[in-house]
């Protein structure tokens, strides 16, 4: 019954080959088998976004996916956002508007905003607050998460 | 919490998907769609299905089209897929509003719309559809194929006339014509969350005069329906302010409203008082 299965998983670019059982969620695999701690669980029920990752470009909850359901998804987690040392421009934008105090809800509002700017630079502040309703903070009252969001739509924009 | 031990089955035609779900079904063995009501269920151990029935890589099952002047929707075709009106017409107008109240992104591009008419929450937005469009539901499973009428699948809260061995295979809504008025308003404590109650009309206006209404609630009841009684109120109407608040004022005292410690029947009532007026003004807007 709780036979392990060997599978691939394909994230931020690198196979990582595990041996899980089915009943074993997305994240829980990200963070055990592949070593990926970035992504966060709060809830483990869908509601709080902590573990939001991206597969195949849309954004999904990893912890309402099992692993053995995520065979060859292009799957990218926080760990993929920075180019070697250089971070990404929502994750300095993160820091430059305090859209982090606890940082444990970090990783899963750093890929919503990522997939929500890659689908539309140009999305507009109505739209993005009612994107980043998806995930909770309990620490920074969300308005400087707006702002670090808003900036970096704006530097993207300016540097394409 | 972590979900219990199961075996996952991954099919890639229907006929092997049925074939063992009718082995496992009696077991409690499932189909997962989505998994966006089902996994969180499973973590909370109130289900612990020892057989999941995978139907994310069953052909054919991703359909999205129109067909003898119906719009079908496969057993795979996502939330997501009704953002950009993918549908034609009034009917494709409909189902993106709605899509816009159900839950976030992360959870629209996973949940399947024929996911949610299985599940069956009280307060479904696709379960509100179904009921106020009169979708025709296709049920496939080792024993044949059926076709269920919405008016006789929804039967109480979370429950359906679907059999544990039946995979919802498709969803048939018909094409409301072009100068259909649509009004739509649901009420949540929290943004994308689950609506305590809300209201779907749908009707045309022709010489003044209301013609082929829909007035359905959803959330304030176990399941979603057609109130027949307003839908005769309205037929052949003027659409007025006097219209509206009386169609408002029966529909709060018809319902048998769902009842919980945070939200008292009358508390319902008043919500479908209200939400009723605003439907009707936006769909006259
Ligand atoms: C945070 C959060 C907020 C949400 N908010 C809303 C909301 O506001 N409104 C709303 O309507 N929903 C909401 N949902 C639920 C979401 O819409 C689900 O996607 C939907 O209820 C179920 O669809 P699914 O494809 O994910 O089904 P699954 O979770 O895979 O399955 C649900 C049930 O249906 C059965 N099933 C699924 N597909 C079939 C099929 N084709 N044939 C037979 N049985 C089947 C499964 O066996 C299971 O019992 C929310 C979910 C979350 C996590
Ligand atoms: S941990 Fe996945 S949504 Fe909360
Ligand atoms: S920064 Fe602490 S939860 Fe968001």
């Amino acid at each position: 019954m709780t036979m392990k299965q060997d599978l691939t998983l394909l994230v931020n670019g690198a196979r990582y080959d595990i041996s899980v059982e089915p009943r074993k969620t997305l994240a829980d695999a990200l963070r055990d088998d592949c070593g990926l701690t970035g992504t966060h669980l709060g809830c483990e029920h869908g509601v709080c976004g902590a573990c939001t990752i991206i597969a195949d470009g849309a954004p999904i909850r990893a912890c309402l996916m099992f692993a053995v359901q995520a065979e060859g998804m292009a799957l990218r987690t926080v760990e993929g956002l920075a180019k070697g040392n250089e971070w990404s421009p929502l994750q300095k934008a993160f820091v430059e508007h305090h859209g982090l105090q606890c940082g444990y809800c970090t990783p899963g509002f750093l890929m919503l905003a990522t997939s929500a700017l890659e689908e539309n630079p140009d999305i507009s502040d109505e739209e993005l607050r009612d994107v980043l309703s998806s995930n909770l903070c309990r620490c920074t009252g969300y308005e400087n998460i707006v702002k670090a969001v808003r900036a970096a739509a704006l530097e993207m924009g300016a540097s394409s | 919490m972590k979900p219990a031990a199961f075996v996952h089955h991954r099919p890639t035609t229907l006929e092997e998907a049925v074939r063992i779900l009718a082995e496992v079904a009696p077991d409690d063995g499932r189909v997962i769609a989505g998994g966006q009501s089902l996994v969180p269920i499973m973590a909370y151990r109130m289900a612990r299905p020892p057989h999941l029935v995978d139907i994310n890589h069953v052909a054919g099952l991703d359909r999205l089209a129109v067909e003898n002047g119906r719009l079908a929707i496969g057993a795979r075709v996502r939330h997501m897929a009704f953002r950009d009106s993918a549908a034609p017409g009034a009917t494709g107008a409909l189902l993106s509003t709605l899509m816009r109240h159900i839950a976030h992104a992360p959870i629209r591009t996973r949940g399947t719309f024929c996911g949610s008419l299985a599940h069956s929450d009280p307060s479904s937005e696709w379960c509100l559809a179904a009921a106020a469009l009169d979708a025709v539901l296709i049920a496939h499973s080792a024993r044949g194929v059926r076709e269920i009428a919405a008016a006789d699948y929804f039967q109480g809260a979370m429950t359906t006339d679907l059999q544990p061995d039946e995979i919802l295979v498709e969803a048939r809504l018909p094409l409301l014509p072009d100068d259909t008025r649509i009004g739509f308003v649901e009420f949540s404590r929290r943004a994308g969350d689950y609506a305590l109650a809300s209201v779907l009309t749908t009707f045309r206006l022709v010489g003044g005069k209301i013609a082929e209404p829909r007035f359905a609630i959803g959330g304030a009841e176990a399941f979603p329906r057609r109130l027949a009684e307003i839908e005769t109120m309205l037929t052949g109407a003027a659409p007025d302010a006097d219209l509206w608040r009386e169609a408002a004022e029966r529909a709060a005292a018809i319902i048998d409203p769902l009842e919980d410690a945070a939200t008292p029947g009358d508390y319902r009532r008043d919500l479908v008082r209200a939400l009723t007026l605003r439907a009707f003004q936006q769909a006259n807007a």
